[in-house]
């Protein structure tokens, strides 16, 4: 039975998949048809995921019928009228805290992602660019950093400083950060050897005018791809800790805690706490739909122009 | 052969060094400590002089290049110091659970890697071809799904109707039998993770050489393809491959973690959240001592054995 209601999940999603696309490709400006031509139907599910969780995770108090932390029945209750997905082992409205995780979920890993990206990518194309000493010791800091595998550094720093919500967005982004860093710096290299840095720097143009106006929006595709990537992976970096119970801390509704603190409920059968495991996997799978299109789309336009 | 062991040393001399400076890494984060580590310890019954007194115990009334010399020393010799929280060896803690964890990830890595590397020739052997679809969207989605959705669809699917454990109870009297069927789910968690990364880069790899002009060359003499594959692919595809098994198996010493939290697998993943949790930094810096040698040391093997397969490797440095 479980076999045919996944199925028929899927034939419907797809098939909502393809009136998006449909009506994209109706509503859209003349000049953006050509993008969107060469959607597949992945894409188009994957921009729907997307576009479903950013409308919850803003509505989430009109949608949600019960408040994120208050307890209002009794413990473990079934599926039911009033509390659609039951209630968790203190009472408080599963279909509400899963609705609020969006917001709580999403947003802290959506921050994260941010701030790593603002800081490694600046600090990347800030190393091509100069050169020198400031890119060999900025380089040679990230390789040493780097030699250590992500989680494992993530839960050192975590101990040192302490698990509240500012301190794992600061840690994951320090540690991810590395990561832009490389992206960054490789992809800026091609660049800066163009003549048109070289005229720019002839004119007598700064650091920042360099990165802002000549680097930066060269090197944007290549670094929009990145973005997705690195989000999927701060994003279950982020609810990984939170299983572990040293990221998003209670009362605070978090995709992650929430599948930790219900997981007995599943050596009994009942799949409630796979729903929010459910929907980490959902908007990672999504993200990583649309990235493979805009990356298969970036190399395509690369051999047209090449 | 003077060239070839010139190169093994290089390597090896690079990756002491990357060693040593991981552990100034995971050293140097300790001093990063807002306050005094004493203090915070005592807490509430930090007086001038039992703060003074857990310093001299501690050692921290020594200069941080002394205690990092007197850490990495007692570390070689296999002596962490005590724990912060229980004051219990560090050594003794470990000792039981490292062997648990390696025997789980050899047990994945048995497992995953000839499974991917199947997979992954296949896919690209059939490219474009309905198999390769379904095997990437099914590798893509299974990078996708956080290692305790995995792990727990297993528990739902396969410990639910009795087929085997939902958790891990291994003693030391365990047989061998035993803790292979123990460690099943755990081990088939991880594989499933692992192998979707590893066919995926399988595939990129031999796809890669297929568009090269020998094999071009090797079709057009008409060669059958399983032949052009196994002859001609396969041997220059044997560095890029063991690279991405390397990956993988260092990928699994992060995975190892929350899949050990979940079925409750007495190894270092486990210990070292726990440790976390009470703030123990002694054991966590332990443990992250183990864990990024291994990495360190995974992936300075497959370096080595990647120019071992692919001589022209060795002039690129």
């Amino acid at each position: 039975m479980g076999w045919l209601y996944l199925a028929l999940g899927i034939t419907v999603a797809f098939g909502l998949a393809h009136l998006l696309r449909a009506a994209l490709f109706r509503l859209a400006p003349v000049r953006w048809r050509g993008g969107l031509r060469g959607m597949p139907l992945t894409a188009a599910f994957g921009l729907m995921v997307i576009a479903t969780y950013v409308v919850v995770a803003f509505a989430a108090p009109l949608l949600a019928p019960f408040p994120e932390r208050e307890v209002v029945g009794a413990q473990f209750q079934p599926w039911g009228a009033t509390h659609w997905l039951g209630t968790d082992r203190l009472g408080r409205d599963m279909a509400s805290r899963l609705i609020y995780g969006a917001r709580n979920t999403v947003g802290i890993a959506f921050a994260t992602t941010a701030l790593a990206f603002i800081v490694g990518s600046l600090l990347g194309l800030w190393a091509a660019l100069r050169g020198g000493w400031l890119d060999q010791g900025l380089s040679r800091l990230v390789d040493a950093l780097m030699a250590i595998p992500s989680l494992i550094f993530s839960l050192l720093l975590l101990t040192i400083f302490g698990t509240s919500v500012l301190t794992l967005i600061l840690v994951i982004a320090a540690v991810d950060a590395t990561r832009v860093y490389r992206i960054a710096r490789s992809v800026a290299q091609g660049i800066v050897v163009m003549d048109y840095i070289e005229a720019a720097r002839l004119r007598g143009e700064g650091s920042w005018y360099l990165i802002r106006r000549e680097i930066l929006p060269n090197a944007l595709a290549p670094l929009v791809a990145e973005f997705g990537l690195r989000f999927c992976f701060v994003f279950l970096t982020i609810s990984s800790l939170s299983f572990l119970g040293l990221g998003i801390q209670p009362p605070m509704a978090d995709w992650g805690s929430m599948v930790r603190e219900n997981a007995t409920l599943i050596t009994f059968g009942d799949i409630t706490p796979l729903l929010p495991a459910g929907a980490i996997a959902l908007l990672t799978v999504a993200v990583n739909f649309v990235v493979d299109w805009q990356l298969y789309r970036a190399s395509g336009l690369r051999e047209q122009a090449g | 052969m003077g060239a070839l062991l010139r190169m093994i040393l290089q390597r090896l001399a690079l990756g002491v060094l990357t060693l040593f400076v991981v552990s100034v890494v995971i050293f140097g984060a300790t001093e990063l400590l807002p306050g005094d580590l004493a203090s915070s310890l005592l807490g509430q019954a930090a007086t001038p002089e039992t703060v003074a007194a857990l310093r001299r115990q501690l050692g921290l009334d020594l200069p941080a290049p002394v205690r990092y010399w007197n850490w990495l020393t007692g570390a070689l010799q296999g002596d962490f110091g005590v724990s912060l929280a229980n004051r219990r060896p560090i050594s003794d803690m470990i000792a039981a659970r490292l062997g648990n964890t390696i025997f789980l990830a050899l047990y994945a890595a048995a497992l995953a890697v000839p499974l991917a590397l199947v997979l992954g020739i296949l896919a690209a052997l059939w490219r474009n071809s309905v198999f390769d679809r379904v095997s990437n969207a099914g590798a893509l989605t299974a990078i996708s799904f956080p290692e305790f959705f995995v792990a727990y669809i297993l528990v739902l699917w396969l410990a639910q109707s009795g087929y085997f454990p939902s958790m891990v109870r291994i003693s030391p009297v365990s047989t061998f039998a035993d803790k292979i069927y123990m460690a099943f789910l755990p081990a088939l968690t991880l594989t499933l993770v692992v192998t979707a990364h590893m066919m995926r880069m399988t595939r990129a790899a031999i796809i890669n050489l297929m568009a090269q002009p020998y094999i071009e060359m090797a079709r057009l003499k008409g060669l059958s393809p399983l032949r052009i594959v196994l002859r001609h692919a396969l041997p220059n595809a044997l560095a890029p491959i063991i690279n991405v098994v390397a990956l993988n198996l260092a990928y699994l010493i992060t995975g190892v973690v929350v899949v050990e939290v979940v079925f409750v697998y007495p190894g270092l993943g486990q210990l070292m959240v726990d440790s976390v949790a009470k703030r123990d930094i002694a054991v966590v810096q332990a443990i992250a001592l183990i864990f990024a040698s291994a990495y360190v040391l995974l992936n300075l093997t497959a370096d080595v054995l990647a120019t071992l397969t692919n001589p022209r490797l060795m002039s690129k440095g």
